[in-house]
């Protein structure tokens, strides 16, 4: 998802009797559903692991702007170009959220963003893979922000407080960013032969990297079993990536355009669709770096990182002036 | 010197007269700006007419552990309630 293998800060599950009073008492509030606060006690795994968590989050929601930021200049039609301006707008707000969701645990936010530029921390592996044309862009909203949301959703109940605020205020705007990509993606769709068969280019291309956003099978990801017992997840990667196969396809199938794999199929007996899973070979050589558009991402971070520090530094070197103007006049 | 941003708390009142309340918090380097992103990141939808800030490190907040003294007492103090009272129908609303 926006958050990947991310690895909890221990191995296994904490086992009751092995719990100390403190740490009893403080399952016993997660497991009656209670909210933790941020100057509430709290297990160092249970803060460092929601750290890397909200973290990488807040990173995906912000490199997240980049393959869509690309097509702002090249919308087909003023309305698509304000539309477009105002979902990439949103996600510098989803990151802005989510930082601050990371900040209450301790961690300050351009500390997260140096871990980020140097490597040390991960943005969601969907951000990795290029937006070639206009239907690529209907296509991000439609199926990225639409897996986003499944997982999104399922986070508002989330255990940590300012995590779970900062999901349902995300969840409010990204039906907006869902709908403005099918609205893209079905006059593509919909429109001439050309169109179409680009549309159909875009799903082919894009379903698999979607289903790799809900990370590997539940059987091969070793981390979640404590996130879980923490309420830090909420639901498992297959779950999860069933619910959007399962909402998606009777989306594709409106459009009258073929399903992107052989392996999707109605199962009578299961009442889901059966499909067939991404090569989770390409998903982990993506995340080590090597997807098609990796270095660009980071690339381009950085530098709006380092070209905008003289701003910064100058807005904040008079605010310090005008501080210390107005003590003196006082 | 550090030269990150301080972090603000961001307050909104909504259109219908009701108090300011937190809707999350940023960064800015001085009040004045604090305002202005406040505006373009929690006011974008109609959200509000009136926006406080206030910096993070100034808040004071009362000690999760002092909950059960602060807050109980006012448990067993069912007479604060207005439904604590039996009042005869015929006498009217109340
Ligand atoms: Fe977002
Ligand atoms: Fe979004």
């Amino acid at each position: 998802m926006y958050a990947q293998m991310i690895k909890t800060a221990h191995s296994g599950v904490h086992k009751r009797e092995d719990m100390t009073e403190q740490e009893r008492a403080f399952q016993d509030r997660i497991d009656a559903g209670e909210k933790i606060e941020p100057r509430d006690w709290m297990p160092d795994d249970y803060r460092a692991t929601l750290i890397r968590q909200i973290g990488q989050h807040a990173h995906s929601e912000v490199v997240g702007q980049l393959p869509e930021g690309n097509w702002i200049t090249r919308a087909p039609t003023l309305e698509r170009k304000a539309i477009l301006l105002a979902k990439v707008q949103d996600e510098a707000g989803h990151g802005l959220y989510l930082y601050s969701a990371a900040e209450t645990l301790g961690e300050s936010r351009d500390e997260l963003v140096r871990l980020l530029h140097e490597g040390r921390m991960k943005y969601s592996s969907i951000f990795n893979y290029p937006t070639l044309n206009w239907a690529d862009i209907g296509a991000v909203g439609w199926l990225v922000d639409g897996a986003a949301i499944v997982n999104q959703v399922a986070l508002q109940r989330t255990s940590y407080g300012p995590y779970s605020r900062a999901m349902v205020r995300i969840c409010k705007e990204e039906s907006f960013h869902a709908r403005q990509g099918y609205s893209a993606f079905m006059a593509m769709a919909l429109g001439t032969p050309e169109q179409k068969r680009m549309a159909q280019d875009a799903l082919n291309r894009m379903w698999f990297p979607c289903l790799m956003m809900f990370g590997p099978s539940d059987k091969d990801s070793v981390h979640s079993e404590q996130s879980m017992a923490w309420k830090i997840k909420v639901a498992t990667n297959d779950e999860l990536r069933q619910k959007y196969v399962d909402q998606t396809i009777p989306q594709i199938e409106y459009l009258g355009l073929d399903l992107p794999e052989a392996g999707i199929v109605w199962n009578e007996a299961r009442g889901h669709y059966d499909f067939d899973m991404p090569d989770w070979s390409e998903f982990f050589n993506v995340l080590k770096g090597n997807g098609p558009c990796n270095s660009d991402r980071m690339a381009d971070r950085v530098n709006a990182w380092e070209d905008g520090a003289w701003f910064r530094d100058g807005l904040m070197a008079h605010a310090r002036k005008a501080r210390a103007r107005k003590m003196a006049a006082e | 010197m550090s030269n990150e941003w301080p972090l603000w708390e961001v307050f909104i009142r909504g259109q219908h007269g009701l108090n300011h309340r937190h809707v999350g918090s940023l960064h800015a380097p001085d009040a004045e700006l604090a305002i202005r992103h406040a505006r373009d990141v929690y006011t974008r939808r109609n959200e509000g007419v009136s926006i406080w800030v206030v910096k993070s490190a100034e808040i004071a907040a009362s000690d999760p552990n002092e909950k059960g003294p602060l807050f109980e007492p006012s448990n067993s103090k069912v007479y604060r309630h207005p439904t604590f009272y039996d009042i005869p129908d015929e006498v009217g609303h109340m």
